[in-house]
């Protein structure tokens, strides 16, 4: 313990003063003699010591960690979804080593107790058959898959990854308010929380006494590892994908693990056998960490509503080809009314009481229950028995101390006479509080954690952290959590440095990863996110050529400007707004095939496109003509930009292909299109410098002709010249040697079917001449292009 | 009774189906003392390139199948014997109500016969409250449950007209409810509905109805393709007895079980999921020949 100096206790004294921890409830920071946890006394030494500026910069460092990571915090309404600021409060909850060993202990015992019930629950059902559980809360319950009863789940767990809801006592001690066993959220939340609170504060704030939360997370992936049925097979995080309100953790913590991210429709079930559609083929996975209930897993034999399952997952596990972390089901266990019950099937099945109690909970089932719930109504929560959500997640049939959440009182007798099995009464619990920075002082908010426990080789490890949520200003409540709050990271503290030893020495050691497989999905929405960026940037371009010449002729109906408004107008754009609303459109298209590959896509790309977007959409109506010009450059800086991270930053994985022949093809299609129309021998005069504006081509063209621009001089530049960028040629050579580059374009020495479509294209172009390169063969070209997206389409992303 | 069954489903696809995968429910159940597969046999054209069978939670047979290659036809044929051992007519054992809640109470486990499986909503009987309303109003106090089957049974009769037009597979029992018509699927869920809300548990039938009368009966609805019906546990004496509300009828020797199932969705003769652009035609005919002797 370091000596603390007079002013360094006044200094805390100070910052402390006015804390004032509600009546009746216990708190984080100051224990319960008044005193200040001694824990806490080496963060706050130093915290103290910062002027408001310091801190205002500090806490500014980690919100700014959290944007840049692209860390938002997804609310889900009825008609759309917002993302706002992810709600990170700075400071951590600490606590003691000493502590966190016994909750772990706990935690381990009930991770253990919840493994034997599910055992029991899908196994010979003895729990029910000798009255441990009443019959009706399995029976009943849509979360026990009656398809999985009798199957041995292959790795010999059912559950492999489950949190636990935390809270703290009035009188100190620790209880659970519910379990988490289908499909857990927030470990990844609790690892961008740490990286942000450590950037909060860094030095001099001492880190090494603090537990890490990579040996966690590495042990997890090791235990996915062994898990697997072969070498040849790979584990992977299986997500309800894009609609789901964690899928941006999903996305981070399979960046994070180096794992595959999958959806349902990336996996097909071939000879029992789960593989997933690759751009080199179907490839075997045996292990899934599952990120989305099991109902939805198969519509063949569970929900046969689903939209996002795999068919034929349920008896690719059933034949022992298939380990799911947790086994599909085990959502069965977070069944609110079973807390009442696993006291008890603790004695019996551990012969010992739990050491970490839950949080008081009586089903109203049986008599004896009912009538205690109802003599003590006005300190209780009553809702669905069923329900898998925690205390605080009310909905309007609850019942809050007698009252439903609109205020109207219930008639608790008359609703327990009629619905008792249906109903569960909880005691109305006090969280503990813990400190926020609020208004240049500290005050204490109520505090619930959700904790990790993973099994690994060495058994249940419990992570040494966790995701704290923190209510608004009011009372310790449970339920003060329903209206939201903030979220904090949580620091397991040592009285000395703690070891990571483990953590360098696996980290010294140079090892390269497996090539990562590319499912085809994800290939497919790299591809059209470069297809979508490249189309807008074409229409940019356009629509800018159009303002430019209307502003150069003042008029709508001169003969040029006419004549791009007609091309664009048979292209289905509108030209309505000055910025043609299409723009924004495919912007928004290239947005969404992102959003789906955010495990392989740069955040830098993801910013680019997310302010691409903004810049679009806040064009506020510019008008016609120079203004509008203007702003058109203005959004092609946008483009660029995002190429330019596209085209020097990613790394030349397989994705990185697809996404530039999208670009590539798209471009190559777009520019004969153009040419088959403004360099027509027809064209009104000014066609062609529209062709070499739109190609953006000018200062070329003045330097490689020494005449005019005449037919011959477009068609050369901008279809034949292998120089040039902009060019047909340019772009089919590109594609050309991308295809070679994917897997199977070679085989057996052979070309592949795509690979010569597109050397065809190549040599037609390689051959031409400007001359006779007319709008029919510049058509026919275009549909060349066609036929090999459709060709890669089929062989690659389907 | 003996019968010689076929069952003969086609699908005709608009679009090459890619990858399809399916399970098939289409085996007649063996259930002993009430039936007995003599020979049984699913076959396909094309053959699939994986097939699996088994049986599920409740004991009926499954088969899985698998194609590879796209397909543009397939046909399902199944071709059983079957004896059918007419239930004998039933001395009504069957408890009250309050008396039926104290036997389910005695009697808990998770086994695939146990009746409570059938008494909560299940995922295409939800309960609605015109239909609990409705059987309520039928249900007399002190009246036995085997009663309360048939009461209940016949006033849906009365009360929903046939009409093979007016629901789809996924109509739910609500609404049927509310139009007062459908098929024997919505027949069935609506009944199956009425009763487990009154706590009485009730599951699903599907199978096969002999397809011409005997002498002098006329010819049933439902006959022509594979049929649905009610099956009611009427307290440990008496066990699970069938009822066949689409018919007005206690069901006895002229029907044949395929599978057993909280709804619809348990015993669906074929759940599938085909990858294909287009749409889908499928024909399906039944054929259920009593044998002489």
């Amino acid at each position: 313990m370091e000596a603390a100096s007079t002013t360094e206790n006044d200094a805390i004294a100070a910052l402390i003063r006015g804390y004032g921890i509600p009546a009746g409830v216990s708190d984080e920071m100051i224990g319960a003699d008044g005193q200040l946890r001694p824990v806490w006394r080496p963060f706050l030494q130093r915290f103290a010591k910062l002027s408001a500026e310091d801190i205002a910069r500090r806490f500014d460092r980690g919100d700014r960690y959290l944007r840049d990571a692209g860390v938002f915090y997804r609310q889900y309404r009825e008609a759309d979804s917002t993302e706002r600021d992810w709600p990170l409060s700075h400071v951590p909850v600490l606590i003691d080593e000493k502590e966190w060993t016994q909750i772990s202990a706990g935690l381990r015992q009930r991770a253990d107790l919840l493994e034997m019930v599910a055992r029991d629950l899908y196994g010979p059902g003895n729990l029910v058959r000798n009255g441990m559980l009443p019959t009706e809360l399995v029976a009943g319950n849509p979360a026990w898959l009656r398809p999985m009863v009798g199957i041995e789940p292959s790795s010999g767990h059912f559950l492999n990854f489950v949190a636990f809801e935390l809270g703290r006592n009035p009188d100190g001690s620790w209880f659970v308010l519910g379990d988490r066993t289908e499909a857990p959220s927030g470990a990844g939340f609790a690892l961008e929380n740490r990286v942000a609170t450590m950037r909060t504060f860094s030095d001099p704030f001492p880190h090494g006494t603090i537990y890490r939360l990579a040996e966690f997370f590495r042990d997890f992936r090791d235990a996915m590892q062994a898990g697997r049925s072969g070498p040849d097979t790979r584990a992977a995080i299986l997500t309800a994908g894009i609609g789901t309100e964690t899928y941006f953790e999903h996305a981070y913590i399979a960046r994070y693990l180096g794992l595959m991210l999958l959806e349902g429709e990336d996996l097909v079930v071939e000879q029992g056998r789960t593989m997933v559609r690759t751009v080199s083929g179907n490839k075997p996975v045996s292990v899934l960490w599952r990120r989305m209930d099991a109902a939805f897993t198969d519509p063949l034999e569970l929900n046969d509503k689903s939209q996002i399952g795999t068919p034929g997952l349920v008896s690719s596990i059933r034949s022992g080809h298939l380990s799911m972390f947790n086994a599909l089901g085990t959502g069965v266990l977070q069944t609110r009314a079973f807390l009442a019950f696993l006291p008890r099937i603790a004695r019996e099945l551990q012969g010992q009481p739990l050491m970490l109690p839950n949080i008081a909970t009586w089903w109203c089932g049986s008599p004896k229950e009912r009538a205690y719930v109802q003599a003590h109504s006005d300190r209780m929560t009553i809702g669905d028995a069923l329900a898998q959500d925690l205390p605080f997640e009310v909905d309007n049939g609850t019942v809050i101390a007698g009252r439903f959440p609109d205020g109207s009182t219930a008639n608790i007798a008359e609703l327990l006479a009629a619905q008792g099995p249906a109903l569960v009464g909880q005691e109305a619990v006090s969280l503990s509080t813990t400190p926020v920075h609020e208004d240049g002082r500290l005050v204490p908010r109520p505090v619930m954690l959700r904790v990790f426990a993973a099994r690994t080789a060495q058994g249940w490890s419990i992570m040494p952290g966790g995701y704290a949520r923190i209510g608004p200003r009011g009372d310790a409540t449970a339920l003060s959590l329903r209206s939201g709050g903030s979220v904090a990271d949580v620091w397991i503290v040592a009285d000395r440095n703690v070891p990571t030893d483990h953590v360098t020495k696996t980290e010294s050691q140079f090892q390269r990863a497996r090539p990562s497989m590319l499912p085809s999905r994800a290939a497919d929405n790299l591809y059209w996110m470069g297809r979508y960026v490249e189309r807008a940037e074409g229409l940019i371009r356009l629509a800018r050529a159009y303002h430019m010449r209307l502003a150069e002729a003042g008029v709508p109906d001169d003969l040029r400007v006419a004549r791009i408004a007609k091309y664009l107008e048979s292209s289905g754009v509108d030209l309505d707004t000055a910025v043609p609303r299409e723009i924004l459109g495919h912007i928004q298209h290239a947005i969404r095939c992102a959003a789906k590959v955010r495990d392989r896509f740069s955040i830098d790309g993801w910013i680019a496109l997310r302010s691409l977007e903004e810049e679009i959409a806040d064009a506020r109506a510019p008008l016609p003509g120079d203004e509008a010009a203007r702003a058109l450059g203005l959004m092609l800086r946008g483009t660029a930009a995002f190429g330019g991270l596209v085209h020097d930053n990613m790394y030349r994985f397989v994705g990185w292909r697809f996404l530039s022949l999208g670009r590539a093809l798209e471009r190559a299609q777009a520019m004969t299109r153009l040419l088959a129309d403004f360099a027509a021998p027809n064209a009104p005069e000014g066609s062609f410098d529209i062709a070499i504006e739109v190609g953006d081509s000018v200062m070329t063209h003045r330097r490689r002709y020494l005449i005019q621009t005449n037919r011959n001089t477009v068609i050369d530049l901008l279809a034949l010249d292998h120089r040039n960028p902009r060019s047909v040629r340019y772009q089919v050579s590109t594609a050309r040697r991308l295809v070679a580059e994917l897997p199977d374009a070679d085989v057996n020495g052979e070309l592949s079917e795509l690979a010569r479509a597109i050397l065809r294209v190549e040599t037609r172009l390689a051959v031409a001449d400007p001359a006779t390169l007319d709008t029919d063969k510049l058509l026919s070209m275009s549909r060349s292009i066609g036929r090999v997206s459709d060709m890669l389409t089929r062989t690659y992303l389907t | 009774m003996l019968y010689d069954i076929k069952l003969i489903i086609t699908y005709n696809y608009a679009a090459p189906s890619m990858q399809a995968r399916n399970v098939l429910r289409v085996l007649p159940l063996n259930r002993s003392g009430e039936q007995r597969r003599i020979t049984g046999e699913v076959s396909f054209d094309p053959k699939p390139q994986e097939r699996v069978d088994w049986t599920d939670f409740f004991g009926n047979a499954m088969t899985e199948i698998a194609f590879v290659q796209p397909l543009t036809k397939l046909t399902v044929q199944v071709q059983s014997r079957v004896e059918r051992i007419a239930q004998a007519p039933q001395l009504d054992l069957s408890p009250t109500r309050p008396r039926l809640a104290q036997e389910l109470a005695d009697m808990p486990g998770l086994d695939a016969d146990s009746p409570h499986h059938f008494l909560a909503p299940s995922p295409r009987v939800g309960f609605d409250g015109a239909i609990t309303q409705f059987v309520g109003g039928i249900l007399r106090e002190g009246g036995t449950v085997l009663a309360a089957m048939r009461d209940v049974g016949r006033a849906l009769h009365q009360e929903m007209r046939f009409d093979s037009k007016a629901t789809d597979v996924n109509t739910p029992p609500a609404e049927s409810f509310r139009n007062r018509h459908g098929v024997c699927q919505d027949f069935s869920h609506v009944m199956i509905a009425g009763l487990r809300a009154h706590g009485i548990p009730a599951g699903y039938v599907s199978g096969f109805l002999r397809t011409e009368p005997p002498e002098g009966q006329p010819r049933l609805e439902g006959a022509d393709a594979m049929h649905a019906w009610v099956r009611v546990w009427c307290g440990a004496e008496v066990g699970w007895i069938e009822y066949d509300p689409t018919n007005d009828l206690m069901v006895g020797a002229d029907h044949v079980v395929v599978a057993v199932g909280r709804d619809y969705s348990d015993v669906a003769p074929v759940k599938g999921a085909v990858r294909s652009s287009g749409g889908q035609k499928s024909r399906h005919t039944v054929d259920m020949v009593p044998l002489p002797g």
